[in-house]
């Protein structure tokens, strides 16, 4: 299959250098071709399964358990001022 | 005393003839003797160490001891710990520190044990050599041309040249079972559901857990018993699950009436004649030990490993879109815009492999082939997972080899990543229906290590745990530590 790469990379939030795109263009076409075999495989009124377990997720009761540990969260962050995210200006 | 097991290791410190510190002194030696060769450990703050082993013995002095009270147990760089950086071997976790434990090392912490460095993993999880990790490939001990399996490559080859008694590992498509396979060591993989998931770096949410990488058997069930449980922070840790006694469970010597399946899709063309020897050899001891082996089948075996590099890379896909350059990880210099900021940034974060995975994920998930892909995956994924609920109605347990082939040569499948995935043909149908495994030593290959594996239904390690501990107390082979650095 034909895949294009550098689509698939934007959708996913990933610049690749032309170089990089030739490698991995082939490589992507690749591994797809080989799951391709799953269309082998008689599913007809299977249920797909999206976790191992046949049980519902537990929920906990609705009480807050978490202390404000703003500063320490935000600690690994690039880049804050006064306790806010700092990105590239999104507004012109 | 390094190659001791964690029990050997107790039982000298329960004696008063051994302390934490004496302990932890001289696993931090071999580190700094042999690590710049394996790369095992890409952190280690050896001050840390003996800070938690002094406070171990003082503990110790004053209270009644706790289950692994003292003993060392290295930890996968993938578990967050607030102590000393956590960066999933990716460049872009570079210098992360994470803000809070994972579940399983407050488990650690609380069970007494010191716990020792980061040790070296494919970035993310996605590999089956570590060969993928930012911070340099790791070595086999038994033969140092070769790769020590993956993702948990780091955890493995540490303690198979005893730089550490135990490890922590994670397995997502035999991340844990195969690189103990490698390394000539014993790695459990706990039922989906069983440990705690939070805290540890996600790959693919529905496959990942987090087990022992041990000498002994026993010593597995004993990390097992301190990291499992239910822990309401993680919605899919399972509560109310059948217990198992794990320590009980390996005192087990013979294997009586026990049924041991032998699928006939483990056991193909293509896999050394070594490993076949070593297996059909282990199923006879099995055999003399009272088993009845029942030849069964596993039909969906073949489609496994495709319906898996969809599902995992999918669940990676979306995982993997937290790393955004804004709140941990990696920003790129001077963005121009958001958008540049985040491509710019994860270009320059992730490795190839990881590119790879994010890509065929996202691309199994993009409009116009979700059903065709990932939908498709998740039904192969059902047919699976009734393969092994129809099996176990025949027999307790399965046996196979853990891995078709011993270590193999570093740069070996580096240039063909499909080659690389075929490597955990006989890991990854049991993560995609969330059981329990277990891979142990049972003989050697030219030298190299074999791992015989064991399967089990969900909930039941006690299954494998006793039918392993028989089979070890039986054999030799985990006497027979790695040639490396001496034996002592």
């Amino acid at each position: 299959m034909d895949i294009d790469v550098k689509k698939v990379a934007m959708l996913s939030r990933i610049r690749l250098t032309d170089e990089e795109a030739a490698e991995l263009g082939p490589q992507l076409s690749n591994i797809i071709g080989y799951v391709e075999q799953l269309a082998e495989v008689d599913t007809t009124g299977v249920e797909p399964i999206a976790h191992p377990h046949d049980i519902a997720m537990p929920q906990r009761a609705d009480i807050v358990t978490n202390v404000n540990r703003r500063d320490a969260l935000q600690a690994p962050a690039p880049k804050t001022e006064s306790g806010l995210y700092v990105v590239p200006k999104v507004i012109e | 005393m390094p190659f001791s097991t964690l029990s050997e290791l107790k039982s000298r410190l329960d004696a008063g003839e051994t302390t934490a510190v004496e302990i932890a002194r001289i696993y931090l030696d071999r580190i700094a003797e042999f690590n710049e060769e394996l790369n095992a450990f890409v952190d280690i703050d050896p001050a840390h160490v003996l800070e938690q082993a002094q406070a171990s013995d003082a503990y110790r002095a004053s209270h009644e001891a706790r289950p692994l009270e003292g003993l060392p147990i290295a930890i996968k760089d993938i578990f967050c710990t607030q102590d000393g950086p956590t960066q999933c071997c990716s460049n872009i976790l570079k210098d992360y520190h994470a803000p809070y434990d994972a579940h399983v090392i407050t488990r650690l912490k609380e069970a007494g044990a010191v716990l020792v460095g980061k040790t070296n993993m494919d970035e993310f999880a996605m590999g089956s050599s570590t060969e993928t990790s930012a911070f340099g490939i790791c070595r086999n001990p038994w033969d140092t041309d070769r790769i020590p399996g993956g993702s948990s490559g780091g955890s493995a080859a540490a303690v198979a040249a005893a730089l550490a008694p135990a490890a922590l590992g994670t397995d997502t498509g035999g991340s844990i079972r195969q690189p103990a396979s490698v390394c000539g060591i014993t790695g459990l993989k706990p039922t989906y559901g069983r440990v705690s998931r939070r805290g540890i770096i996600a790959f693919a949410s529905s496959l990942d857990q987090a087990g022992p990488m041990t000498r002994t058997v026993k010593d597995a069930a004993m990390i097992t018993a301190a990291i499992s449980g239910h822990d309401a922070m993680d919605s899919t840790s399972v509560p109310n699950v059948p217990t198992v006694d794990w320590l009980a469970a390996c005192d087990q010597t013979d294997m009586k009436g026990l049924r041991i399946g032998k699928p006939k899709e483990y056991f193909v063309d293509g896999m050394d004649s070594g490993v076949r020897t070593a297996i059909d050899t282990a199923l006879s001891q099995c055999e003399a030990l009272g088993a009845e082996i029942i030849d069964i089948s596993l039909p969906h075996t073949d489609a496994a490993v495709a319906a898996y590099y969809v599902i995992a890379p999918s669940e990676a896909s979306a995982n993997l879109s937290r790393y955004d350059a804004v709140r941990f990880g990696h920003r790129c210099e001077n963005p121009e815009d958001l958008l540049d900021m985040y491509t710019r940034s994860r270009d320059e974060g992730f490795g190839a492999e990881v590119k790879r995975r994010i890509l065929t994920g996202t691309f199994a998930l993009s409009s116009g082939y979700y059903d065709a892909y990932y939908i498709k995956a998740q039904q192969v994924r059902t047919l699976i997972r009734q393969d092994f609920i129809n099996a176990f109605e025949q027999v307790d347990v399965i046996a196979t080899p853990t891995s078709p082939v011993t270590a193999f040569r570093l740069g070996e499948k580096t240039d063909d990543p499909l080659t690389m995935y075929l490597s955990d043909i006989f890991t990854i149908a049991l993560n995609l229906a969330g059981l329990p495994g277990i891979s142990q030593p049972c003989g050697f290959s030219d030298g190299l290590p074999v791992g015989l594996q064991w399967m089990a239904p969900a909930w039941r390690e006690d299954l494998i745990l006793g039918a392993a501990s028989a089979y070890e107390n039986a054999t030799d082979w985990v006497k027979e530590p790695a040639k490396f650095g001496g034996k002592a």
